[in-house]
């Protein structure tokens, strides 16, 4: 096992959270996003983060967003290593006991993330989602040589030297076309991306 | 009839009803209704002044006829008709317009708040028109009472009442009494042994004059009405017959079959024909039928070969008793969250995954190690004790998954458990709680000394517990450190929530208990009146209402035990006025109206060729009236006329 | 045998990484009664990658396969190979239902391309197919070659009883369990069948990923499993591409075949180890697939 990070902030002095750096509005923002409204409702437990395998990989601790997020530390949130590290294995959403679909919000932040710019353009997990997104709208399915080469394009070729093993490993045993499968009415599923994700942005 | 003069009252209820409802403008607009003759608002008409008021304008104004806009008439009808009754007036020439429950609390808009209030105080200035005067009759109360459930709550109600002089009849549906507090070891805060303070209570129960015990029986049915209530019980059969054993356990030594213990979380075996643990009372056993093998195969049978003094007896039936009470005490107490339901924290799934209960029979001198702490292993336990612990909190409670309520009583019972783990093993223990929840005298400074002891308190709920090569992990967030931590170690205990007993439904439903949205019985006030039913004469007790520890379900024993003393003494009952009549002329005697009475109130009369109704068992719901076909039927105070003037009124604004 | 009629969402792995999951289903079906009938011109469900790039294009994107279904009419059930397309088609229906905003949204933009989507298909997985329409006493019967001794590990992963749905239970999953014994393997106890392998994460935070697949692995390789089985293509391909990977991160030396439940059963049922597409892994399956 490895051994268990603490993300005990240990150095520096004290954070002072002045009023003014307080954004009242950002957890209605996120409860409109997510469609989840109970978030006032945390008991701060922590079942979330004791269920979440991928904890001891975050800065802060999935209970610790929540608060930040009532509280209106958008920025922190927004900008912070965690949010990425979800995996959506909806664990903490069956075991939170006030029913709080966490992963509901998780999904909502990385949005707000991405719109709002917080998330850098090479990171990984970014790259990942945007380069999905083109994918699918161009194809209306998803091209894994596409993905693959896009998200290179987005964080660098290294990346693409690192997963051409896996590909061609993939072709070999016959787990990966070479040419695109397209939706004959691709136009309908860019119609429908566009509609959805026209408001992106403006958030 | 003499002229109506009609007094209208409009309470402010403090802020309650005249934050919302323009009480000025209601007492205006009440003033100018036909045939009133006064119309006041005040600040809070329950109150003596307020009291005052109506019995001065009865007086000196001659008023005939009151409504008091107010709150429910579940609150205050009684208050009221009292007052009128103290100044000279029948109390049923009185109606209560709620303005407060079905109007300031829940509407939003102070206007429609006010019109609405208007509407509801015009329709009981129709109603109270055609109100009559009505006569409160009274009858005897049995002096015998009941008490159900034998567990530490139903023993002090049984043995207060039997000490003023009652006979009382203690049902317990188990083979012993004693309920929850005999499994205990010490109890919290003061660490008093459970067993002490509990066997020479069960024993004076059992010995008393004037309380009869019955063990192993159930309650099938009741019939009857306060102060005359006929009680059908069942008891079980035995098999051993109660009058001849004297308790040698000859018959337990020489069964060959064994059955893991209930009494001990299934930590240890009892035989089929047992008794559930060595202070039993009485101190009789039961055979378990569908564990016997003389039972299931016919063979075997040695219980009844070794009994010196022919006690047992394969041939006993159940049979069933009628009993005459006046009153009844529900004390059923409750069950533990049974953690099968939920794998995450591998109960079941690793043996060194115990419930706080189970835990408690560890660390008991008669439990199945001898009061030792120590780990399983492959279904047996060892001779090793645990180098670390950790007790969960919360396991079920506060949770909507399960049980959205707070157990009330595992926080304290968490923290004597550490404590006696660390006393008895030396083990570092770890306490995983949301909120430590120590409200209780003393209760506060047995934490503090808990905490000096040295147990590792973690603030954040044990999410998981998971087994890596062979060693247990508590999976949990440090929430005051901010930190994930996955902590290792030997033994884990649940602290598992408290639920409504098996069965809680049925007993509700012979005794006529509404039970809350969590399944306890529900209080008639939640405040004022904790102990009283829906039922008259039906009181709750214990925890079969919610969560207690041990002196809050005493004090409610007692205190249940007084409400029915007081009941007792009075001698006789108030039986109100409010209840069907038929017009013996108008009926056809169809006998549409008899299987329908939930109360079984309405006998056919041959002679007459009419239904007659009898008053006592009568509660006034009106169903009977519905049903009759030829109109003979109809209710005292809800009459056609009257109940027609409110609705007509209240939808004509 | 009367035949069965269902739609059939393959989802974009069912053409690509997971075509012999999507081979043992087309062979599997019929000899069970099947008649899976893929969905025209489907699209990409959304997956949580699009979910997390705006939560409501997954709602959308999965409507439209959700209206193709029920264009396609005959009331049939659609039913899903993979537990990620099985989760986003059942959130979308659960946010359609719940959600009135949503709801408005949506319907707005299938109308925008002449569609519609009135929320009665109904989205089952494969597994549940297996377990409550044919039965396991009928599968147990159509058992040609029991596989008797066989040690495998059922693993379930996050998606198929998470969130919540009326098949699964979140945390202790059983459907597969009770699937294996019908074809006469020995199920082993598995503690992590439904933690997460991190699937979601293998792109783009390998290093914390990779920890995740060797939990899972390492317990079925402690419960001397021959071969751990999925009911989905992402678990399959983690499980599997990247074993090679967690070994040499960890110093482990698991070889742990990893198969389909369909595979499984293909086998049982007495289909060959090629036609069923066991050649087409990463880790080879050795003797599980001479039985």
């Amino acid at each position: 096992m490895r051994a268990v990070q603490s993300q005990v902030p240990g150095r520096g002095p004290l954070p002072v959270v002045g009023e003014a750096d307080l954004d009242g509005k950002f957890v209605v923002t996120v409860m409109e996003l997510s469609g989840e409204d109970g978030l006032l409702g945390c008991i701060q437990c922590g079942t979330c983060t004791g269920s979440c395998q991928l904890s001891s990989w975050m800065d802060y601790t999935p209970r610790r967003i929540v608060d930040m997020v009532r509280k209106g530390l958008a920025r922190e949130v927004l900008a912070s290593r965690a949010i990425w590290y979800c995996a959506s294995c909806y664990y903490c959403t069956v075991r939170c006991p006030r029913g709080i679909k966490l992963t509901e919000v998780l999904y909502a932040l990385k949005s707000l993330a991405l719109a709002r710019g917080y998330a850098e353009p090479g990171a990984p997990a970014p790259a990942f989602y945007r380069t999905f997104f083109e994918v699918v709208g161009r194809y209306g399915r998803l091209y894994e040589p596409g993905l693959m080469i896009g998200v290179a394009l987005r964080s660098g070729f290294g990346r693409l030297f690192r997963l051409a093993p896996l590909g061609l490993g993939m072709l070999r045993r016959g787990k990966m076309a070479l040419l695109p499968e397209r939706v004959r009415a691709v136009d309908e599923v860019r119609a429908l991306m566009e509609r959805v994700s026209r408001g992106l942005v403006r958030r | 009839m003499s002229e109506v003069r009609i007094a209208v009252y409009v309470c402010h209820c403090g802020t309650n009803i005249a934050d919302k409802v323009d009480v000025a403008g209601v007492r205006e607009f009440a003033r100018r209704l036909p045939g009133v003759e006064v119309a006041r608002d005040y600040q809070y008409m329950c109150a003596d002044p307020g009291q005052e008021l109506l019995r001065s304008d009865i007086r000196e104004r001659g008023i005939n006829r009151v409504v008091v806009a107010s709150c429910s008439p579940r609150m205050h009808e009684a208050t009221f008709r009292q007052v009128l009754e103290s100044a000279g007036l029948n109390g049923y020439l009185f109606e209560m317009a709620n303005i407060r429950e079905h109007c300031s609390w829940v509407t939003e808009e102070s206007e429609l708040a006010t019109h609405k209030a208007r509407a509801l105080v015009a329709a009981a200035v129709k109603r109270v028109r055609f109100h009559a005067p009505l006569e409160e009759r009274y009858v005897e109360v049995n002096q015998k009472a009941l008490v159900v459930g034998g567990g530490i709550a139903g023993i002090e109600a049984a043995l207060k009442i039997a000490r003023a002089g009652k006979k009382v009849w203690l049902v317990e549906r188990g083979p012993s009494i004693g309920g929850k507090m005999a499994g205990l070891d010490k109890t919290f805060p003061t660490l008093d042994c459970s067993a002490c303070i509990l066997t020479p209570k069960m024993v004076e129960a059992a010995q008393h004059p004037k309380i009869t015990l019955l063990s192993y029986s159930e309650v099938e049915g009741v019939d009857g009405y306060v102060g005359n209530f006929q009680v059908t019980v069942r008891r079980k059969a035995r098999y051993v017959r109660e009058e001849d054993c004297t308790g040698c356990g000859t018959c337990y030594q020489k069964c060959p079959k064994k059955v893991p213990s209930e009494f001990d979380g299934g930590l240890s075996h009892r035989k089929a024909i047992y008794v559930p643990f060595p202070q039993a009372v009485p101190n009789v056993p039961v055979i378990d039928r569908s564990n016997c093998i003389r039972f299931q195969t016919g063979r075997c049978g040695a219980c009844e070969k070794f009994c010196p003094r022919d006690a047992v007896d394969f041939e006993q039936e159940d049979e069933f008793l009628t009993l005459e009470v006046g009153a009844v005490i529900v004390a059923t107490g409750y069950e533990t969250f049974q953690p099968q339901e939920a794998p995450q924290w591998g109960w079941g799934r690793y043996e060194n995954v115990l419930t706080a209960r189970q835990l408690e029979r560890l660390v008991n001198a008669s439990g199945p190690t001898g009061g030792k702490v120590l780990l399983r292993r492959d279904g047996e336990f060892t001779d090793e004790v645990p180098k670390s612990v950790a007790v969960l909190h919360c396991i079920g409670s506060r949770d909507e998954n399960y049980y959205p309520y707070c157990s009330r009583l595992c926080c304290m019972a968490s923290l004597k458990l550490a404590h006696l783990i660390r006393e008895k093993t030396g083990a570092q223990v770890y306490s995983f709680y949301i909120d430590i929840r120590s409200a209780g005298k003393g209760y506060e400074e047995f934490y503090t000394r808990v905490q000096a002891e040295g147990i590792q308190f973690i603030r954040g709920k044990g999410a998981e517990v998971l087994e890596r090569d062979g060693q247990l992990y508590v999976h949990a967030e440090d929430t005051l450190l901010g930190a994930y931590r996955e902590v290792p170690v030997d033994m884990v205990v649940l602290s598992t929530a408290v639920t409504p007993a098996p069965g809680a439904e049925r007993v509700a439903q012979i005794f006529g208990i509404q039970r809350g949205q969590d399944g306890f019985f529900l209080e008639s006030h939640p405040k004022l009146e904790p102990l009283k039913t829906a039922t008259e004469g039906i009181y709750i007790v214990g925890c079969c209402q919610g969560p207690k520890d041990i002196p809050d379900s005493v004090a409610q024993g007692a205190g249940g035990a007084a409400e029915v003393l007081s009941l007792l003494t009075a001698g006789r009952v108030q039986i109100s006025p409010v209840v069907a009549e038929i017009d013996a002329e108008a009926c056809s005697g169809c006998k549409v109206c008899v299987p329908l009475c939930p109360y079984s109130a309405i006998k056919y009369d041959e002679e007459r060729g009419a239904c007659g109704v009898n008053e006592a068992l009568c509660k006034g719901c009106g169903t009977c009236v519905a049903s009759c076909p030829s109109g003979a039927l109809s209710c005292r105070h809800f009459t056609d006329e009257q109940i027609y003037a409110q609705i007509e009124e209240v939808s004509s604004l | 045998m009367t035949m069965r009629r269902y739609w059939y969402y393959p989802g974009c792995s069912g053409h690509a990484s997971a075509r012999d999951y999507q081979r043992s289903v087309a062979l599997i079906s019929p000899a069970l009664g099947l008649d899976l009938v893929e969905v025209e011109d489907w699209n990409c469900c959304g997956t949580t990658a699009m979910t997390s790039v705006e939560p409501r294009l997954s709602v959308v994107l999965s409507a439209r396969n959700l209206a193709l279904a029920e264009e396609a009419g005959g009331r049939a059930d659609l039913v899903v190979t993979c537990n990620s397309c099985y989760a986003i088609l059942r959130r979308a229906q659960e946010q359609y239902a719940r959600r009135r905003e949503v709801r408005a949204e949506v319907d707005e933009a299938l109308a925008g391309i002449g569609r519609r989507y009135s929320g009665t298909v109904r989205v089952r997985h494969l597994l549940e197919v297996l377990v409550r329409d044919v039965g396991l006493d009928a599968l147990r019967e159509r058992v040609r070659r029991p596989l008797s001794g066989l040690r495998l590990a059922p693993y379930y992963g996050c998606l198929l009883g998470r969130p919540r749905n009326d098949f699964e239970d979140p945390e202790e999953p059983l459907s597969m369990d009770r699937l294996l014994e019908a074809t006469g393997a020995t199920v082993v106890r598995f503690d992590r069948k439904s933690k997460c392998c991190g699937g979601a994460l293998i792109t783009t935070h390998e290093e914390a990923a990779l920890e995740l697949v060797r939990e899972v692995l390492s317990e079925a390789a402690a419960r001397e499993a021959r071969a751990v089985v999925t009911a989905c293509p992402m678990c399959q391909f983690n499980l599997d591409a990247y074993q090679a990977k967690v070994n040499a991160a960890f110093g482990t030396r698991l070889r742990l075949p990893v198969l389909y439940f369909s595979q499984v059963l293909g086998l049982s049922l007495g289909f060959g180890a090629s036609e069923l597409g066991l050649g087409q892994r990463f880790v080879p399956v050795g003797g599980v697939g001479k039985l």
